[in-house]
């Protein structure tokens, strides 16, 4: 109480050192990163090390017991293999589409010769807002079976014959991939959008000067000076593409014909959660963790990331 | 010389065709799913989404299913809410008070921290959902709000958001604060939170968005239907017999239609938020 008292007339107040270490400059940002520290702790490196020794485990209620590599060698299955070709050649679809794509509408979009500018922008933008599972709804009622609905009257109407689009490996592909494109287009293209207006205007003036072209223009300055937003673009897509689940969930579950639409993440969910087996799921968690580290360190190297923040 | 000129008119027609189109594909499902929440739902088992306007047989009929007793919808919704808006809250709390003291202060281990930052940030929590739900358990988190939110709350991207927009704030303001005795949580909070109100608004709106939209692992956590979230909910009512497609249709277009109004009104925050880690403009 006295205290309180005391620092209310002081008029100097740097004296308040007495009020406490945790105030102090030198504890203040430990207690800052405190969460984080935690988090990290208890939420990342413990489950880390954990998913690491369940790998190597048979884990069942109230017994676990080392079975050495028993759960890497039965990865060897036609389901993991399905898993790991389903989710690469997905991610795979999702670069080639929503990397160049994007790309040409930004710089389209960039132009200020195109009407209705900001109405693109947004139209392209909202799909990214929505739940995939909650839109998946809709997206399975338009690639619905029946003949009259929309994906197979345009079909029809194209000439072309219905299909039971989550029955075939090829159509179930399409619609996971097209689902994806829906969805992440608009966020692609404001990346490049922004990567387009850090480009200094100059440049294009002084080309024009020199008598380029459009596509000139477009290879020379454009793409050169874009690369660190292609290159993070691409990251961040072989990431979403591997960590895939919602895509397929929406189309089938956890159950596709033929594993046509198992991934990776499903295959751990679905051997985890549903067979009970964590030790085989933790040996499935620990591979696509292996892929995600090559992945990021080939990334890190090729932007020099390390360099800049460290 | 301008830009303008150099396009040939007949290319313009043809560019704002295609993007016309495109924009027609981005939308065309939201406009499918407003029209088929005002029919009833034996039309749409019989003959599918159809874009038939058929006037005399649209109703609310669907919105008042929703409702209705014994419908789980509301429940989600609240779930939904209470998960979105305290994840949100705690999340913003703890990752923008980390993001700031890697910004501002220089303290040993501040890179060592960042670099751990930068490294959970790239693995997806997907990977580790076997031992975390296990750990959950013996927190007697299962079924619970928390066993949903706590893994989640310190966000690493949002951290590195923070900080990136921490190293802007103007040092001098600190100093002056501290020589006029403002503890170092003071100055965080009365003087550098209200600078750092653009980056609250992008974070919120990501981490709102996260919630409200995830999936997997609240799957993993929510056990019983009362404690459902809307995506779970809305997910198992999509059966072969069509039985539920009533309370399902509508029950979309109103989990969806909330963020698209907030995004007509903060559609800065957004962008800026959805497209975090980008190259600043």
């Amino acid at each position: 109480m006295e205290n309180k008292l005391d620092y209310s007339v002081q008029a100097v107040p740097q004296k308040r050192k007495g009020n406490g270490i945790i105030f102090s400059q030198k504890v203040a940002p430990y207690i800052f990163v405190s969460p984080f520290i935690l988090s990290f702790l208890i939420f990342f490196l413990y489950p880390s090390i954990s998913t690491i020794i369940m790998s190597f485990q048979e884990v069942l209620p109230g017994e676990t017991k080392f079975i050495g590599v028993e759960n890497y060698k039965k990865l060897l299955n036609p389901h993991f293999y399905a898993a790991l070709r389903n989710t690469t050649i997905y991610t795979i679809w999702t670069l080639i589409i929503l990397i160049p794509l994007p790309l040409v509408l930004a710089v389209i979009l960039n132009s200020k010769a195109i009407p209705g500018r900001n109405f693109f922008r947004s139209a392209y933008f909202i799909p990214a807002l929505t739940s995939t599972i909650v839109v998946g709804v809709v997206f399975r009622l338009i690639f619905g079976e029946l003949e009259s609905a929309p994906a197979n009257a345009l079909l029809k109407l194209l000439g072309l014959p219905a299909q039971q689009w989550t029955m075939h490996w090829g159509t179930g592909m399409f619609l996971m991939v097209f689902l994806a494109s829906w969805k992440w287009l608009g966020v692609n293209i404001l990346y490049f959008l922004s990567g387009l207006q850090s480009i200094p205007k100059e440049l294009y003036e002084s080309a024009e000067i020199d008598g380029a072209g459009m596509f000139r223009k477009f290879f020379y300055i454009t793409l050169p000076l874009l690369k660190p937003v292609v290159i993070y673009v691409l990251t961040i897509s072989i990431f979403g593409g591997f960590r895939m689940y919602e895509e397929s969930f929406v189309f089938w579950q956890n159950q596709s014909p033929g594993d046509i639409g198992l991934t990776l993440v499903g295959y751990i969910y679905r051997e985890g959660f549903i067979n009970n087996d964590m030790g085989f799921g933790s040996a499935i968690g620990i591979v696509l963790l292996i892929i995600v580290f090559v992945i990021n360190i080939i990334q890190l190297k090729v932007t020099g990331a390390f360099k800049k923040e460290g | 010389m301008t830009q303008t000129a150099k396009i040939h008119p007949i290319a313009k027609v043809i560019v704002v065709l295609i993007l016309l189109f495109l924009a027609i594909v981005a939308l065309f499902p939201f406009f499918a799913l407003l029209l088929a929440s005002f029919k009833p739902s034996t039309e749409l088992l019989r003959y599918g989404l159809n874009l038939k306007l058929q006037a005399h047989l649209l109703s609310f009929k669907n919105y008042i299913y929703l409702f209705q007793e014994g419908a789980k919808y509301l429940a989600w919704y609240k779930n939904s809410l209470i998960i979105t808006a305290v994840g949100t809250v705690l999340s913003l709390l703890f990752s923008s008070m980390v993001g700031y003291a890697l910004a501002v202060y220089d303290f040993k281990g501040r890179n060592a921290i960042f670099i751990l930052v930068l490294t959970v940030m790239m693995i997806p929590i997907e990977i580790l959902m076997l031992p975390l739900y296990k750990l959950m358990v013996s927190f007697k988190m299962i079924n619970t709000y928390w066993g949903v939110i706590v893994p989640t709350m310190v966000a690493p991207i949002a951290i590195f958001f923070f900080r990136q927009y921490a190293l802007g704030l103007p040092k001098e303001l600190l100093d002056a604060a501290r020589i006029d005795g403002c503890s170092e949580f003071r100055i965080f909070f009365s003087i550098m939170v209200p600078l750092m109100k653009p980056a609250f608004g992008a974070m919120a709106i990501l981490q709102a968005m996260g919630y409200w939209n995830s999936f997997l692992w609240p799957t993993v956590i929510l056990r019983t239907e009362d404690m459902f979230t809307l995506p779970i909910g809305l997910s198992g009512l999509l059966t072969p017999y069509g039985n539920n497609y009533d309370i399902l249709i509508s029950g979309s277009l109103l989990t969806i239609l909330p963020i698209i109004v907030l995004f007509m009104f903060f559609q800065r925050y957004f962008i800026s938020g959805l497209t975090v880690g980008g190259v600043k403009g």
